[in-house]
């Protein structure tokens, strides 16, 4: 053929605009689809906030056993220890009283101490009603009213449920007095011995898949393996931990073997390694692929001035890939501290009232608190449990937060 | 055992019988190569002819590509560098490499001059190290440029002075031999002209092995010449050596003048 090459399939003169008008509208539609997701990605984020916030806050209807003001004619604050202390002598049994002074004798209580005592023992509030924050703003009258028909000796009052004394208050079966303190304490105490295990643990592991072992058979058994440990459900995690830290070890995670006394294994530390085993995937993945990406010409001229392996390793590869170690401790660290199946597997205890002092403390944390509160009846324990959870989610951020810090100003030579 | 001077001979480094293997591939065969003290010898030919791969038999670079494989003898002051006594760091050590592309580290020009020494058991005061640097960056001609910046990171020079900051660092362990894989590939004619200014300065002190891909630069800076071709089973080999001047002007090989005339490569 000698036709000129012009004449080809390819769309000539007035077709090549019309043809990109075309392409470009496809383009739009595309970009639409994509717009679409981010919105409803969005829009589920609001949701979720929007539940837990209205959970969280809104009128409630407090309810006195005993009205504080029958108590004593002055403001019970103002009053000092001895005068609470008669107060309290007159309201409950003598037997009562000598229990109370058992437990720690009342001449080393403080004048809070008491108080709180007095506000558990004889006040007795309860929150006979709860409103969610969504009617407490828009139906306000409605709410006034009938708190007012069902509840006449009850006081209406706007109540934040997340407070400085939720934050610090132990548990207790009334939900107008619990607290998360020893729900806080037990995740932090978790997370921190979780971290200690597994990062060492990980970043090790990974620096010798990358750096000592070769690209064989082995490594790449191993390597399917740890991919596939990362989607193992946490639960089967949970059974792991159950039988070999709590079971078979419990001489050394109950701390029988430093003379502690605590019964079983159900321990801080039986949590923290069963959890560390659950990221450990996660973070010798991320560290492997941290370590890869380091350039092989920094390799190289490491080891062109007579550096060793681990010189080179020390020196240069380690430095280079800890953003990227980083990136996968935060996420094994936000996997640690939201896990809840395999705490309960192995048997976090759901009501702990005094603080984790150790290691071998029994505890509880902040995913099974919720947990737990949610499956209680009653309006005030949805509202705890979702005061909870925004404690949850901050403490979360700000340990991202902080690593994120650390990686991003982690000083890159004198770059 | 280790590496002793042998003064009886005046090549600083002579392979014999080297064949370099990847896996099953043979890469190179059979070279025969003396390269003399205190000259530059120039590496040429087509890509794909082993002469990288030879350079980096010179240091054991090689050692790091898992499936390399060398036969044959590497002579380093009378000692075979591939015999099972011989560490491969102490060879790096004594042999320097700078390589094609600059890969300074993410560090300070001081400590990129620094790291060499302070790893190879260097001891010295603040004031020994302070003079270490200055010597080292003046032997590459580049103290000029960064006397000010000593405490700025390595990659805020540009691609020349990242490459004689390179070579200052190779020169701060105080190696006899440089090799240098392609230094002025990724560089600009002002600088590899400095580079190729360096190579005389240095050529005083060490012996420098050069791989290149461009002709002019071996028939300009280079005392010898070794020119390498794949045969038919695309393994390297030594086809000319010989002093640059009678390679370049007067081949033997009838390869060699097709490929410095530009008949193909």
């Amino acid at each position: 053929m000698s036709e000129p090459t012009t004449t080809s399939g390819l769309p000539q003169g007035p077709a090549i605009t019309k043809h990109s008008a075309q392409r470009r509208r496809k383009g739009m539609l595309w970009r639409g689809m994509f717009i679409g997701s981010l919105l409803i990605g969005i829009i589920a984020l609001i949701t979720l906030f929007a539940t837990i916030i209205n959970d969280s806050f809104g009128l409630i209807v407090i309810d006195n056993k005993v009205d504080p003001s029958t108590l004593s004619d002055q403001p019970l604050e103002s009053l000092d220890k001895a005068a609470l202390q008669a107060i309290l002598q007159q309201h409950i049994s003598a037997g009562r009283f000598r229990q109370l002074n058992r437990e720690q004798p009342f001449e080393e209580r403080d004048q809070s101490d008491l108080l709180q005592l007095l506000e558990a023992e004889v006040i007795k509030p309860s929150i006979v009603a709860s409103y969610t924050l969504q009617e407490s703003l828009f139906e306000r009258e409605r709410v006034a009213a009938e708190a007012a028909k069902k509840y006449p000796q009850g006081t209406l009052t706007f109540h934040s449920w997340i407070s400085g004394t939720f934050l610090v208050r132990p548990m207790h079966s009334n939900p107008a007095l619990a607290g998360i303190r020893t729900a806080i304490l037990g995740s932090l105490y978790v997370v921190m011995l979780t971290m200690l295990f597994a990062v060492p643990i990980g970043v090790g592991a990974a620096i010798y898949l990358e750096e000592y072992n070769g690209q064989n058979w082995i490594s790449r058994i191993i390597e399917t393996n740890i991919n596939n440990l990362a989607g193992v459900p946490s639960i089967i995690y949970g059974l792991l931990g159950l039988a070999v830290f709590v079971r078979a070890l419990e001489r050394f995670t109950s701390g029988a073997f430093i003379g502690i006394n605590n019964g079983n294994g159900r321990t801080i530390i039986s949590a923290s390694l069963t959890m560390a085993l659950l990221i450990l995937p996660l973070i010798i993945i991320n560290a492997r692929e941290a370590i890869r990406a380091v350039p092989q010409s920094l390799r190289q001229a490491s080891y062109g001035l007579g550096a060793t392996k681990w010189q080179t390793i020390w020196h240069h590869v380690l430095p280079s890939a800890l953003p990227g170690i980083l990136t996968g401790t935060i996420l094994g660290m936000s996997r640690a501290i939201g896990e809840s199946a395999p705490l309960i597997v192995i048997g976090a205890s759901t009501f702990i009232a005094f603080d984790p002092n150790s290691p071998f403390s029994k505890f509880t944390v902040l995913p099974i608190q919720i947990y737990n509160w949610v499956q209680q009846p009653g309006e005030q324990f949805r509202s705890i449990a979702a005061a909870a959870i925004i404690v949850l989610l901050v403490i979360l951020l700000a340990l991202n937060a902080t690593a994120i810090f650390l990686r991003n100003y982690y000083p890159r030579g004198a770059v | 055992m280790t590496l002793q001077a042998n003064e009886t001979t005046n090549s600083a480094i002579e392979t014999r019988d080297l064949h370099i293997y990847y896996g099953n591939f043979r890469a190179v065969k059979d070279i025969h190569l003396s390269i003399e003290r205190q000259k530059i010898t120039a590496l040429i030919g087509p890509s794909g002819c082993g002469k990288s791969t030879v350079l980096r038999a010179f240091n054991r670079m090689n050692d790091l590509v898992p499936t390399a494989r060398v036969e044959g003898e590497v002579i380093f002051h009378g000692q075979n560098l591939y015999s099972p006594s011989v560490d491969a760091v102490e060879v790096r050590r004594r042999i320097g490499m700078v390589f094609q592309k600059p890969n300074p580290f993410p560090k300070s020009i001081y400590d990129n001059i620094m790291f060499g020494p302070k790893i190879n058991g260097w001891r010295g005061s603040k004031a020994d190290a302070d003079e270490l640097v200055e010597r080292s960056l003046r032997s590459a001609a580049l103290w000029d440029d960064v006397k000010d910046k000593l405490h700025k990171s390595g990659l805020t020079l540009s691609g020349g002075q990242q490459q004689r900051l390179c070579i200052a660092r190779a020169l701060a362990v105080e190696p006899e031999v440089i090799l240098m894989d392609e230094p002025c590939s990724a560089l600009d004619p002002i600088s590899t002209l400095k580079i190729e200014e360096l190579m005389f300065e240095l050529r005083r002190h060490y012996t420098i092995v050069i791989v290149t891909h461009n002709m002019q630069q071996a028939a300009r800076a280079s005392d010898y010449t070794a020119f390498f071709l794949m045969d038919e089973d695309r393994a390297g080999q030594l086809i000319e050596f010989g002093p640059t001047q009678q390679l370049f002007t007067n081949p033997k090989d009838q390869r060699t003048e097709e490929y410095i005339t530009g008949r193909f490569g």
